[in-house]
């Protein structure tokens, strides 16, 4: 049995934050996710927490546990060794209702860097006729970066964050590095626009504590170093060559033909 | 501009204030331990050596460029450390008062030495 500290608030109710405690009987394999369902469904249905895919994919679940970001899915009871359980929403946002809070600006600073590919040739981007060519190696300078799941971890471990409203943060920083490394890409000059700027790069202080919570192991502060040597000594880039589809590749033997598409597409149209 | 240059710039400007300081400091402060090693020199805070240095174009360049260097570095980690804590609202503001604060103070330090120069010495 373990005893769970949850921070509850609600904004239109109460005027301060307060904990309420419930008993849980946690077993091995339960993580704190399945303990919150168990106290919604058992004990208190009024609490409030947000949560979608269960294994660490959609990111829904974050949460500050036991005076660390986590995912809560991620998490299991048995291995933070004690009986008091304390959850917490993750700092350095507003708080809508328990153990939910607004990540609108996280996605608001994610958008700003421009976190898609822009190619060098426009034409490209809005009706493409070729593709891209990109070696392991280039894929391996931005991959690490493109497991994150804007789960908002870093954000709320940021020492800077918590003073800076301002500060990009390390998830769109690293996003924007990821993009910027990305050969395909041609939109270095518009995100160091955003970034090189007094809340951008040069706000983080490298504390590292954005590494050490991500639950993807991305290390957002390592990109955000190696985009302050960027935006320093500039940058050459190999640009991913443009090549013609293949088509009318014969398959191997013994693999079956591909069914028609079931939604045929109308003449004209792309 | 973008803010790496300002700090490119910042950190110029404290690889100078390392040689003007490590100047001014070995002359200025450590003449015992100058004189320990075997670099004799008249006593620096000796008015006829102020006089000497005050006359000095070298000098007079070397003070005005420590001045500004110093200010330019100082102020602009002034400017990083307040623009944390000031609103959004009142960077722009920030950064013209560190600007305003940097110009009077690099006028008012750059007459002082001039015009003692001027005078024959300070």
């Amino acid at each position: 049995m373990a005893n769970f500290r949850i921070q509850r608030y609600d904004p239109e109710k109460d005027s301060r934050p307060y904990f309420q405690t419930y008993e849980v009987p946690v077993e091995q394999g339960m993580s704190i996710l399945d303990c919150l369902f168990y106290i919604k469904e058992r004990l208190d249905a009024t609490l409030s927490f947000r949560a979608s895919c269960r294994m660490g994919i959609c990111g829904s679940c974050a949460m500050y546990i036991n005076g660390l970001p986590r995912l809560a899915c991620e998490t299991q009871a048995t291995s933070l060794a004690t009986d008091t359980i304390e959850v917490r929403p993750l700092p350095n946002y507003e708080i809508i209702k328990d153990l939910v809070v607004d990540l609108s600006p996280l996605f608001e600073k994610h958008q700003r860097v421009r976190p898609w590919i822009i190619p060098y040739e426009l034409e490209e981007l809005d009706r493409p006729t070729k593709e891209y060519v990109q070696s392991p190696a280039e894929l391996e300078k931005y991959l690490q970066f493109a497991y994150c799941l804007k789960c908002g971890l870093c954000l709320a471990a940021c020492p800077t964050m918590a003073t800076d409203n301002e500060f990009i943060g390390p998830q769109a920083l690293a996003q924007a590095f990821r993009y910027n490394s990305d050969t395909r890409d041609g939109g270095d000059a518009e995100r160091i626009a955003v970034v090189d700027t007094l809340h951008g790069l040069w706000r983080c202080h490298m504390a590292g504590a954005c590494a050490e919570v991500c639950p993807k192991g991305v290390d957002p502060a390592l990109a955000i170093q190696l985009m302050k040597r960027e935006a320093v000594f500039g940058k050459k880039k190999e640009r991913a060559r443009l090549v013609d589809p293949r088509c009318g590749v014969t398959p191997l033997p013994g693999i079956p033909k591909a069914p028609e598409p079931t939604v045929k597409r109308s003449e004209g149209k792309r | 501009m973008r803010e790496s240059r300002y700090w490119i710039l910042s950190l110029g400007a404290a690889v100078c204030l390392v040689v003007l300081l490590g100047i001014h400091l070995s002359i200025m402060h450590l003449d015992t331990l100058l004189a320990y090693l075997g670099v004799v020199n008249a006593d620096p805070l000796h008015y006829q050596a102020v006089m000497a240095r005050g006359r000095s174009g070298g000098w007079v360049l070397a003070y005005i460029l420590l001045l500004a260097f110093g200010l330019y570095h100082g102020l602009y980690g002034l400017r990083s450390v307040l623009s944390e804590v000031v609103s959004p609202t009142g960077q722009r503001l920030l950064t013209w008062a560190v600007v305003a604060v940097g110009f009077i103070a690099f006028t008012w330090g750059t007459y002082v030495v001039i015009k003692s120069s001027l005078m024959g010495g300070v």
